[in-house]
């Protein structure tokens, strides 16, 4: 196991200066996760245009993973439809190995091919304990979704 | 520096690797690792005299009953209580709930109030709060001053008769800092009130004489001391474990029971309600074996050294703060430190990959943590097979982290 594979540049520049680190003035849907065992925390408002994210605010404090996946994610779920998010999430919870999949939803040889920035995370696989810090922020958006109904 | 290396061989789980490195074990505020001694006492119970206690009439469970209450008096003897002001339990969550479900619930109403610390343990504290749901009273909390120590003006200033008991830990699982449980007692004892002492962290650490510090109840466990865990300890003063009652019922702690109520049985044993842990206590008993042969003033002496070489060790790398008196006289060996904006739990995952196990979080204390503005902090804490070699495993592990995360 390399701690280069998880802390990769691209993670530190997420925890360093994550994106959509603001609240939204007017968000159609808000949630707030926590992980009591560790302490992160992770606010996540969405403000939808019909079907589409139009904006997001990912705020939080925590250990880089879950910082880094929470801004991340901010970017690659900006201006996506419910569907495409939902596929989204989908395919992000494959490649951490945190759900399986039937179908083959992910290329198996890479992952985290479709996922651009994302599959920097793909490293956290290797260190088990950290995995529900990638996780948090994901499950923290689709409550955020779920309110947003 | 006083020297227990020759030790380490008695701690079987310490020869072995971690990630490819030898394991350096860090986390003895959460858990202590256990010597084949109190390994083998487990196993040898097991083996030739496992029984019931207290109910069996043949020879087996008698002599299962012998250890069980030998150990009772072991463990009483080295806090410097009586045998019977020594209930057995889980642990010192459990003994901590006995005391407010047992006194507090009886004892407290509107008007009174409880006063605890801010570096209460979550143990030392929700047992509070549930029992102030129920009987009115008001909790209060004790600040801790800058240097961490507890503010014994503040303390002065929120002691009058209103408050009726007193909940100190006796060494911070977080900050280190030992606290003067005598001064606090004598303070309190004064409007009245009781003191109920967390001494989790300082029994297994230093000489802990519980009349010499006039201690109304205190409790410890087993596991942060070489026991087993399962395994906890109730002291009370004989008068007040006579008034309290049970929180918990059924077989064992009764005199009579009749169809609309009970009697208990004598202390301490109302206490001890269903099958005690009896393996258990016996292994703890064993740990308690152990640590006198060392004897607990170089158990003291040897956490003082190392965590006086540690704290130098670690306040020389650049963005680390320690939270925790700087003085070793005033603190255990439990130390809580961040290092610039690396995140705790970053630093465990860097740690663990050379084989140093570390804690990261907040400790189950989160009233502390938000007073220190850290929601998360990493802990170090010694034990008596910790060696300076394991400090420098420490320090070498946070060294790569700024490397890792390009601290300046």
């Amino acid at each position: 196991m390399s701690l280069n594979e998880l802390y990769r540049e691209v993670i530190l520049d997420h925890y360093r200066a994550p994106r959509h680190h603001d609240h939204l003035a007017d968000p159609s849907g808000t949630a707030e996760g926590k992980n009591p065992l560790c302490g992160d925390e992770v606010t996540i408002e969405i403000a939808l245009d019909g079907d589409v994210i139009s904006d997001i605010g990912a705020i939080g404090v925590g250990c880089s993973i879950s910082q880094a996946s929470a801004s991340m994610m901010s970017e690659a779920v900006s201006g996506k439809s419910r569907a495409e998010v939902e596929e989204l999430v989908r395919k992000f919870k494959v490649m951490m190995a945190i759900e399986d999949s039937d179908e083959e939803i992910v290329n198996p040889d890479r992952p985290g091919e479709a996922l651009g920035d994302l599959e920097a995370l793909q490293g956290v696989r290797k260190f088990p304990v950290r995995i529900k810090c990638a996780d948090l922020p994901w499950i923290t958006l689709q409550q955020a979704l779920e309110e947003a109904e | 520096m006083t020297d227990l290396a020759h030790l380490r061989s008695d701690f079987p789980i310490l020869d072995q690797k971690m990630n490819g490195h030898p394991l350096v074990y860090l986390d003895s505020a959460a858990t202590s690792q256990k010597p084949a001694a109190v390994i083998d006492a487990v196993a040898d119970f097991y083996r030739t005299t496992n029984a019931n206690v207290h109910r069996g009439a043949y020879t087996l469970s008698n002599d299962a009953t012998d250890l069980y209450e030998g150990a009772r008096a072991g463990v009483a003897a080295f806090v410097n209580a009586a045998v019977g002001e020594i209930a057995f339990n889980r642990g010192t969550t459990s003994a901590l709930n006995q005391i407010a479900y047992g006194w507090g619930l009886y004892n407290l109403k509107p008007g009174d109030r409880i006063l605890l610390t801010l570096m209460e343990h979550h143990a030392n504290i929700v047992p509070w709060q549930l029992v102030s749901r129920h009987t009115g009273a008001e909790l209060v909390y004790v600040p801790h001053t800058g240097d961490y120590a507890l503010d014994l003006d503040a303390f002065a200033d929120l002691l009058d008769e209103r408050v009726k008991v007193v909940g100190i830990t006796a060494m911070s699982n977080v900050l280190g800092t030992i606290n003067p449980v005598r001064q606090i007692a004598d303070a309190a004892h004064e409007v009245g009130a009781l003191v109920v002492v967390d001494a989790a962290q300082a029994v297994p650490h230093m000489a802990v004489d519980v009349k010499a510090m006039d201690a109304d109840f205190l409790a410890f466990s087993g596991h942060k001391m070489l026991g087993p865990t399962g395994i906890g300890v109730l002291y009370g003063k004989a008068s007040l474990l006579e008034a309290m009652e049970p929180a918990e019922g059924g077989g064992e702690m009764i005199s009579d029971v009749q169809l609309e109520s009970s009697t208990w049985a004598s202390v301490p044993h109302k206490f001890e309600a269903g099958t005690p842990p009896i393996a258990e206590a016996i292994g703890l008993a064993a740990a308690v074996d152990y640590l006198q042969a060392i004897g607990m003033d170089v158990v003291r002496q040897h956490e003082v050294e190392i965590t006086a070489y540690a704290l130098d060790a670690l306040t020389a790398i650049d963005g680390l703060t320690v939270y925790g008196p700087p003085d070793t006289a005033n603190r255990g060996g439990a130390v809580s430190f961040t290092l610039a904006d690396i995140h705790p739990h970053d630093l465990a995952t860097i740690l663990d990959q050379r084989g140093v196990a570390i804690r990261a979080g907040h400790h189950c204390a989160r009233p502390l943590a938000r007073s220190l503005n850290q929601p998360a902090t990493a802990r170090a804490s010694f034990y008596l097979y910790n060696t300076p070699s394991d400090v420098d495993a420490l320090v070498d592990g946070l060294q790569e982290s700024r490397e890792i995360f390009g601290v300046a």
